[in-house]
């Protein structure tokens, strides 16, 4: 994966939907010495279950994993070796965008299917959501125009079908 | 329908449907609504003088007992107050369970009197930990606590009820059935891994049984037994597995690690192969991990899959009951032997005994000389024929109990191993006394441990709870002390507690005690005697000893299990 660290380890945690449980996790994390990179948290298919998506960095994971399955609301825990799940982050970048250069701009955001969501006089905001490194990727191309301002959702990931041979994990291996 | 309660009835039911038979704790604004049905309960309160109090209470009549152990206290410092035996029950994996008032709902968050953040307090300290928000909770969260605080790897469980929902009415309806979709701790271990363990076991020449509190909290102590004796196991048990094989047995080394003893210490060291049950490779019996028993193969058994190759890499881990896998260990080794001899070992065994011959624990009394600690806890030993519950606090002369009392049976040893909790001496005694009134309980403490909790002897007083403490007073903090002598040059920093205050005795008399004194090495003897013979109120003895005392053997911190001071002419 691109601009990823190879430190960086991409867990799912499948939790219990119960007040406190985000401040269990993530006290965990602090705990025992590791730093979160990105979380995210949101609702799955079945509605007493949430999952989370952590993004941390450290040599390994073994151990924080045990940790997180000793906590009484944690049903499942999840390391997705890099391919072996599908990642997604959505993003909000606003770009200096005088009205001269808009029209390069516009182009360039184009290729990577990100949407202007907000124009202003001299600024426009686009959304953009893919793999972190295509993120990454763009944010690098309008970094000459100047950002103004960024927010990211952090990291969303869903372990692939293991039956799956669409070719993706393939893809991402050698991006 | 079912009847209409209160929260609080409803809370006071709850207990008593969990056996509750005595709570430990002190009433106060927040949770003044469950004291109320309380005093028409058959559940014993003990009232404490502080809450900390409470909290060891709970964890010496869980250690005592085997039952979970409850402690009841109001809000803000009365919670916050709980969280060092909150720790001290996590750290050493004691079944507790602790109730605490909260402020009513509508001003929690608004800073209100008494008000703290219990649950985000507590969550770090506890197996698990609950904010009710619901009075008809309170039924299925209390069944949940004591089903969490009592299986898998045991530990304290918190329940913050806030007084609205202990004032508001329910239906009281029986808890349901458990569901805890996370927790399935693993009773029975992999049949796989049990059976590449025992081969494991059979090809060791220098194989050691390295059984921790795990094998005590699991009642596991007789397999544990067993086990060492089909597969001939020399064993050392832990400062928190204590009493898990009789120090007795031919089998038993004793205690390894820092303040150890040396064959328990050099066996572990040299061995091939530890068999870790219920024991988790702590630092104090480690030593400097990397050279740590570098010969050895590891199998470990634990319940609490995290403790694997937490610090040493298992070579075969195997998650489970400390009893159950003792059970399929001990099963498949019989098996194994129908058609193998057992091996001897007698290189190994000779070469342990030569140890034990040439390093044993000791110490000299001098009969005109200061009372040596050592010589009050064998003359106890000897005069009780170690027949007691003992419990002490930290320091010198909680190491020095470990040592020198044998240890006969499981649950017989109340300390803090993990958090080493000064001032747990007295209260937890005073909880064990309380869950197993028929039985000798005794605390060896130092002066300084005794100066953190010393309240509760107004507890045992006023309760009826008749706990014998022997302080040993060197005048002292004595562990800090011996550090000081070793690794600061002599340099004695805010460690001197000498200057005759307190008057042990004095203060025992004023506490509703019988206050004893013993000056010399004759003294010893007799004053003990007198205070077994006192039964209708708790006694302190105090012993004036060794000021210059000091723990031996040592391996000094983050040393090498290598390099034993066995000592003071180790010294130079």
């Amino acid at each position: 994966m691109r601009a990823t660290n190879i430190t960086q380890h991409v867990i799912t945690v499948l939790v219990e939907d119960k007040p406190g449980v985000l401040a269990r996790i993530s006290a965990m994390f602090a705990r025992r010495g590791f730093n979160i990179h990105s979380l995210a948290v949101g609702p799955t298919a079945d509605p007493n279950l949430s999952r989370m998506t952590v993004v941390a960095d450290g040599p390994e994971m073994e151990q924080i994993i045990k940790q997180l399955y000793k906590l009484v609301n944690t049903v499942k825990v999840t390391e997705h070796a890099p391919g072996a799940a599908v990642e997604r982050e959505i993003m909000l970048v606003r770009v200096n965008a005088e009205p001269k250069r808009r029209g390069e701009i516009l182009d360039a955001a184009g290729i990577f299917g990100a949407r202007a969501v907000d124009v202003g006089k001299v600024t426009i905001t686009f959304e953009l959501s893919g793999e972190p490194g295509q993120l990454s990727d763009f944010l690098e191309l309008v970094k000459p125009y100047g950002i103004v301002d960024l927010v990211k959702s952090g990291r969303i990931a869903l372990a692939r079908d293991p039956k799956s041979k669409n070719g993706r994990r393939a893809e991402l291996r050698s991006a | 329908m079912g009847e209409t309660l209160t929260g609080a009835q409803a809370l006071i039911r709850s207990l008593e449907h969990e056996g509750v038979d005595v709570v430990f704790g002190m009433p106060g604004g927040a949770i003044l609504p469950a004291y109320d049905p309380l005093l028409d309960s058959p559940i014993r309160h003990v009232l404490v003088r502080h809450e900390q109090g409470a909290g060891h209470m709970a964890s010496g009549y869980a250690h005592a007992t085997g039952r979970v152990g409850v402690a009841i206290v109001t809000s803000g410092p009365a919670a916050t107050n709980l969280i060092t035996p909150l720790q001290d029950a996590f750290m050493d994996s004691i079944p507790v369970v602790a109730i605490t008032g909260q402020v009513a709902q509508s001003n929690i968050g608004l800073d209100a009197f008494q008000e703290a953040h219990t649950w985000g307090i507590s969550a770090p300290v506890t197996k698990h930990n609950y904010l009710i928000t619901d009075v008809e909770e309170i039924p299925d969260v209390i069944r949940e606590a004591f089903h969490l605080a009592a299986t898998g790897r045991p530990g304290p469980v918190l329940v913050d009820i806030p007084k609205d929902l202990l004032v508001d009415s329910m239906t009281w309806h029986r808890p349901g059935e458990i569901n805890l979709p996370g927790y399935k701790p693993s009773v029975k271990g992999h049949p796989k891994q049990v059976q590449a363990a025992v081969d494991m076991i059979h090809e060791s020449k220098q194989p050691v049984l390295y059984a921790g509190g795990g094998v005590i909290r699991a009642n596991a102590a007789d397999r544990l037994r067993r086990l060492a004796e089909v597969a001939n196991l020399p064993t050392v048990t832990t400062l928190m597995g204590r009493g898990a094989i009789p120090d007795s047995h031919p089998l038993a080394l004793g205690m390894p690690g820092m303040h150890g003893n040396y064959t328990a210490i050099t066996s572990m060291q040299q061995s091939d192969l530890l068999i870790a049950i219920g024991a988790r490779f702590d630092d104090r019996v480690t030593g400097k991990v990397d050279a740590f028993a570098p010969n050895a193969k590891v199998i470990h058994v634990d319940v609490d899959p995290a403790e694997i190759s937490k610090v040493r890499h298992a070579d075969i881990p195997i998650v489970g009951d400390a009893g159950a896998v003792l059970e399929q260990l001990i099963f498949a080794m019989e098996h194994f032997l129908d058609t193998k001899p057992a091996p001897a070992r007698e290189p190994w065994f000779a070469t342990i005994r030569e140890w034990q011959e040439k390093y044993p624990l000791r110490y000299d009394q001098d009969p005109d000389g200061p009372i040596q600690q050592q010589y009050v806890i064998q003359e106890l030993h000897r005069i009780t024929s170690g027949d007691a519950i003992v419990v002490a606090g930290v320091g010198q002369h909680q190491m020095w109990t470990s040592q020198f009392w044998g240890f006969e049976k499981p649950n017989t040893w109340i300390n803090s191993g993990g958090l080493g909790t000064m001032g747990y001496a007295i209260p937890a005694a005073i909880g064990a006394k309380a869950g197993a009134p028929d039985e000798l309980v005794v605390a060896f403490d130092g002066d300084g441990s005794f100066q953190m909790t010393m309240q509760e002897l107004v507890t045992a007083s006023t309760e009826g709870i008749n706990v014998k403490i022997m302080v040993l007073n060197n005048q002292w903090l004595g562990m800090v002390k011996q550090w000081q002598k070793l690794f600061y040059d002599e340099r004695y920093s805010s460690t001197d507690l000498s200057g005759g205050v307190p008057d042990f005795v004095g203060l025992a008399e004023a506490m509703g005690c019988a206050g004893l004194r013993a000056e010399k090495p004759a003294d010893v003897g007799p004053v003990i005697e007198k205070a077994l013979a006192i039964n209708d109120r708790p006694v302190v003895v105090e012993f004036a000893c060794d000021p210059d005392a000091m723990v031996f053997p040592m391996v000094p911190a983050g040393g090498s299990n290598d390099d034993v001071v066995l000592g003071p002419e180790d010294l130079t």
